[in-house]
């Protein structure tokens, strides 16, 4: 990935343009442009500007209150973050093995998940850009325009999100921010006439996934110049998998690829990933920038999710989605599997691949079973690491003999594609704004290439009480008067 | 024959001594309330039971029913003023329900629900008040305490041991205290087992590492309102 464009030398002197927010994406981001006269783009950077702290906020509560806690960062994913929670805290019960009605039951609450946050971004936020084209009338770029145009797809996709909010309700609880997982297990198990009510369209849904991925693939070929060629550039990427290779959104170990593709690590247990992960900070952003301890922060910066797991998997365990990741990675030479948009066709061969396993797991008596909890010795550290929807999550607590958090980390999809996403949008800018008239529509390109990363910025800022700063007094003839910083370790230093 | 009150226009029968409070629960009539217990002397101090008696105000907890009294109970006007005490309790306090492991086995909460509580309307206070973890076996979360000494009653009444105790001046100072040189729960003599551990209306006194084990959808409250649980016997292993 490249730094060009990150920060201008005279920042003073350029014009600047500002996207604020954000639409279409869940949570507040802005994106700053700065081009000088000859609308030369100098400057372009994602700032994701809303505040979490959890990390901090958490500290001093008991740990049985953390799945349900953490899980209030987003609206959108809380189950994500609430399995999350609940893995590290298992470690912390030192519980190795959940029942397998337990562990059965996470995967269906998450497979759910998969489904309705996926269905959510592809059709609800980024189908009006696909279906009507990047430049397009505003007016009718959205949903309501795409179920005047188009009233099949957006009831197939209302339809799907709905479904897999049912999935959670029956398993967690409720639609959103249910209990469900708990430390060392779940508490209930699934009743036999919800079993039954979400059998009776488990099919309709697997087969309105299949035509979903067949809509992106349509799409790929009939935009393929412009698809391909759309924010494209090549990064490294990481994501869980299972111990043969294949995709497991729940569980596994970590794979990470260089840029070239080359392997460097594999099933890396994630108890232990600050030995291969660490995290940047920028002055500019709330988001860290996490990187590869190997690469080092210029080149160690990676991208997560859909695409990264659909390409680095060497399989996926359900028929129909492994037969469309195939195809995938076939299309036009492997192209597509190497485009920024490509994020979009992988991640519907995931929800193809979550309605399979919903479809699989109603089949299994186990969901149905009693044995909920399962018991170990307890531990002072825990790690929880899953896929959500945007890509690798990872939850990291510390808890003291007294049942008290006491240091908390969340590094989330999200952050982990910070540099991506910057990436992308400055591809985006250098390809379409560059030297020209910035208009509307041009902007929208910038917004696409965020939307394809489906980033949840709600949940991925970080710092509190240490906000990395800086401060410039500048002139009215554009010299800087004074100028002061503030860097992750807290000093204040002056500079002029 | 029994003597009879009027409450809200209904007759209640009440044996001679009872309060207006004690003879409405026998008939299975609600009457909103939190310090209240019908194990306990009267308190009086939640005021949130209060009722106009032939058109003068009192606590029902406290106030003897009389033959032939005429007594108002969930009219507009007491409901409404119910409410603003209610806000005062949640504001007074820090009480995030959607991550209290208390959520629908709370009496705070469900008398919110029962008088339609929409918003805290007064500025929150965010009040310091610390987590005690120290006992094995039962954390305190004082965040949530509304002040109804239920369980400094319990412990010195029932388990005879003195564990709690109100101290302090003012709505930000007045607190409950440890009975411990340390202030700490651990170096008490409390015990899971004592009556005081499962007497909290709300989520300060929980026993550890039990949190979310019920779903939502079983809890007590999520089966049916408050005002219609009036006649069973409260259930006290929180949550």
């Amino acid at each position: 990935m490249t730094f060009e464009l990150e920060t201008a030398r005279h920042p003073e002197k350029l014009r600047r343009v500002a996207i604020d927010p954000v639409s279409r994406v869940e949570g507040h981001g802005k994106v700053t442009i700065l081009l000088d006269d000859d609308n030369k783009v100098h400057q372009v950077r994602l700032h994701i500007v809303e505040f979490r702290g959890f990390e901090k906020f958490i500290q001093g509560r008991p740990y049985w209150e953390v799945p349900v806690m953490v899980q209030r960062l987003c609206g959108i994913c809380p189950v994500s973050h609430h399995l999350a929670a609940s893995k590290a805290l298992d470690m912390i019960l030192g519980v190795k093995q959940l029942t397998s009605t337990a562990e059965k039951m996470r995967r269906l609450m998450h497979a759910g998940q998969i489904l309705q946050s996926h269905a959510l971004h592809f059709f609800h936020l980024s189908s009006p850009d696909l279906l009507f084209g990047f430049g397009s009338d505003p007016a009718s770029r959205n949903i309501v325009g795409v179920v005047a145009a188009h009233p099949e797809v957006a009831k197939k996709g209302v339809l799907l999100r709905k479904y897999g909010q049912e999935v959670i309700r029956m398993t967690a609880g409720k639609r959103v921010h249910g209990t469900g997982s708990i430390p060392g297990g779940v508490n209930k198990s699934l009743a036999a006439e919800e079993r039954a009510e979400l059998l009776k369209d488990i099919y309709q849904m697997v087969a309105w996934s299949r035509e979903a991925v067949g809509i992106i693939r349509g799409l790929f070929e009939q935009n393929l110049a412009e698809y391909n060629a759309f924010g494209r550039f090549r990064s490294a990427g990481m994501c869980l998998v299972r111990a043969d290779g294949a995709m497991d959104l729940y569980h596994g170990g970590l794979r990470a690829r260089d840029i070239e593709g080359k392997t460097l690590f594999d099933h890396f247990d994630y108890g232990r990933y600050w030995d291969v992960i660490a995290e940047d900070v920028k002055p500019w952003s709330y988001m860290k920038f996490p990187y590869f301890k190997a690469l080092g922060t210029e080149d160690g910066s990676y991208r997560v999710g859909p695409l990264s797991r659909v390409t680095m998997c060497d399989s996926i365990p359900t028929p129909l989605a492994d037969k469309e990741r195939e195809t995938f990675l076939a299309f036009d030479g492997g192209s597509a599997a190497g485009a920024t948009l490509g994020y979009h066709w992988a991640r519907m061969i995931e929800m193809l691949h979550a309605a399979e396993s919903i479809k699989d797991l109603l089949h299994d008596d186990d969901i149905t079973g009693t044995e909920l909890m399962a018991t170990g010795e307890r531990q002072e550290r825990g790690v929880g690491v899953i896929e959500a929807p945007r890509g690798t999550l990872i939850h990291h607590y510390r808890v003291d003999e007294n049942d008290q958090v006491i240091r908390a980390n969340l590094i989330v999809s999200t952050t982990h594609n910070n540099q991506a996403m910057n990436t992308a949008v400055r591809e985006v800018a250098r390809q379409y704004l560059d030297g020209v008239e910035v208009t509307e529509g041009l902007l929208n390109h910038i917004e696409i290439a965020i939307r394809a990363f489906d980033p949840c910025l709600s949940c991925a800022t970080h710092a509190l009480g240490q906000m990395p700063l800086e401060v410039a007094i500048v002139g009215a003839d554009g010299t800087v008067i004074d100028a002061a910083t503030r860097d992750h370790r807290g000093l204040t230093r002056e500079v002029v | 024959m029994s003597p009879t009150f009027q409450l809200d226009g209904e007759d209640i029968a009440f044996t001679p001594g009872q309060t207006i409070m004690q003879a409405a629960k026998a008939a299975g009539v609600y009457i909103p309330h939190l310090c209240w217990h019908p194990d306990f002397p009267a308190h009086g101090s939640c005021k949130l039971c209060t009722v106009k008696a032939n058109g003068r105000f009192g606590s029902s907890c406290t106030m003897e029913a009389q033959a032939g009294m005429s007594v108002e109970n969930r009219t507009a006007e007491l409901d409404d003023k119910r409410r603003t005490l209610l806000q005062m309790f949640f504001v007074e306090g820090n009480h995030f329900c959607p991550s209290c492991e208390k959520s629908g086995n709370c009496t705070l909460q469900a008398t919110a629900y029962e008088l339609k509580m929409m918003s805290p309307h007064f500025d929150m206070f965010y009040p310091d008040r610390p987590v005690d973890a120290s006992h094995p076996d039962v954390l305190l979360d004082f965040n949530r305490c509304i002040m109804c000494s239920l369980c400094v009653t319990a412990s010195r009444d029932v388990d005879k041991k003195n564990v709690f105790a109100m101290g302090g001046r003012g709505i930000l100072g007045r607190r409950i205290h440890i009975n411990s040189e340390s202030g700490r729960l651990a170096d008490t003599n409390f015990a899971l087992t004592d009556r005081a551990a499962h007497i909290c209306p709300v989520g300060v006194i929980l026993p550890k590492r039990k949190g979310f084990a019920v779903p939502i959808g079983e809890r007590r409250y999520d089966k049916a309102p408050i005002n219609e649980q009036v006649k069973e016997p409260l259930k006290e292993t929180a949550p």
